[in-house]
């Protein structure tokens, strides 16, 4: 049930893109198609669930421990540490995927890369060490597994947001745009308009 | 005066925001009023201009294949240093950005200078870059979270003119969104009727 109130909080009530204001890049980038959308955002699903996976880990037994009978606490490094795990493990998927899974490999290649400096992927291992959540009851630390449900929601809410966002652009394509508006400007203030109807979400969890 | 250009260009020309298109995520999220968007701009060019600087006299000494990583390690660095520098003296501030300081690490503006401008000029040149563009991006940071705070809260620089309500969603999440598009709309508009004059 917790894991269930965790999901729809994450993908809609306070979706990543459009009311967190993490990954906006990718968001306007990669939206001109659907297909395109789609295959960004699988590739996000895998590496956020992975980078939260191993950052939660690193923050719990490597930064916060005791180490020959002393205790330490050196969350201080969280930022240089965090993204220099990001960055590796995310070269290291692209040599797995590609050596196991070429068709995925295939499908995926492009974005991988580009993922490493997508700040939903930080933002979320971030937001997890750092904030206390309450899904219907205590405010607590999320643990290992409420983490990674988490994490992967937010990437399935990123999904969600950007393929909506995509079909929408393919029709502003075809639609005469005043000049000014043109590009980047039209986009946002659709985004906007989108982020007005997910609003609509607020209040349920 | 040749020099000086690097930093008029950061401004407007090369204008981070309004032409550039990068570092969207802290330009919409830390944007709700003049002084947040104002601390933000401050604390990220206080990244570009040491990274800027650090990078531009490290840049021949590393091998290409590993420049990315290099970088983003001295950053980060910098970052973590800024990030204490709030905390002490701003606390604030430091609470209402969250996790928005952190995250200066993976905004592209910073990156991308350290990409495009900085490991390839020299030291004094990149510095000015650095100042140049940061001096560009907390202009726009402060001038959407100006209208923003206008709009949605009736306040300038956290001074309430009118004891009314205002229209809050300039201040919740989609405000940010439309009022970015406008200005850009209201930049472009500027621009064409100059290349026309």
């Amino acid at each position: 049930m917790e894991y269930l109130i965790i999901i729809i909080s994450a993908v809609f009530v306070n979706n990543v893109v459009l009311s967190q204001f993490l990954g906006i890049c990718p968001f306007f980038g990669v939206s001109k198609k659907i297909s395109t959308a789609i295959g960004m955002s699988l590739a996000l699903v895998l590496v956020m669930g992975l980078a939260t996976l191993v950052t939660y880990l690193i923050q719990n037994y490597v930064l916060v421990n005791t180490w020959f009978g002393e205790k330490i606490d050196i969350t201080f490094m969280q930022t240089i540490v965090f993204i220099l795990v990001i960055a590796a493990l995310v070269q290291m998927v692209e040599i797995i995927l590609k050596k196991i899974n070429p068709t995925l490999y295939q499908a995926l290649g492009i974005f991988l890369p580009l993922i490493t400096t997508n700040c939903a992927v930080l933002g979320a291992a971030l937001i997890v060490v750092t904030k206390q959540f309450s899904f219907g009851g205590e405010p607590h630390m999320m643990n290992l597994g409420e983490s990674v449900v988490y994490a992967m929601s937010l990437a399935v809410g990123f999904g969600v947001a950007i393929i909506l966002f995509a079909g929408m652009r393919e029709q502003l394509a075809l639609s005469n745009v005043p000049k000014a508006f043109r590009g980047t400007p039209i986009a946002l203030i659709t985004a906007g308009l989108l982020a007005l109807a997910f609003m609509g979400f607020q209040g349920i969890v | 005066m040749s020099k000086f250009k690097y930093l008029i260009d950061g401004i407007i020309k090369n204008n981070p925001i309004f032409v550039l298109v990068l570092g969207m995520c802290p330009t919409l999220a830390t944007t709700t009023s003049a002084v947040n968007g104002m601390g933000m701009g401050l604390a990220t060019t206080a990244v570009l201009l040491c990274s800027n600087m650090v990078i531009s006299m490290l840049a021949p000494v590393i091998p290409s294949k590993v420049r990315i990583p290099c970088y983003i390690v001295v950053i980060a660095a910098f970052v973590t240093v800024v990030q204490f520098v709030m905390q002490a003296f701003t606390p604030g501030l430091y609470e209402t950005l969250g996790i928005f300081i952190p995250l200066i690490v993976v905004n592209c503006v910073v990156l991308g200078r350290a990409e495009a401008f900085a490991s390839k000029h020299s030291v004094l040149e990149s510095g000015l870059d650095g100042i140049g563009i940061g001096i560009g991006f907390t202009l726009a940071l402060t001038c959407i979270g100006l209208v923003r705070e206008v709009l949605g809260n009736l306040s300038v620089f956290d001074n309430k003119f009118s004891s009314a309500d205002g229209m809050l969603v300039f201040v919740l999440a989609p405000g940010a969104f439309i009022v970015l598009g406008y200005l850009m709309v209201l930049f472009n508009k500027l621009k064409d009727r100059k290349k026309r004059a």
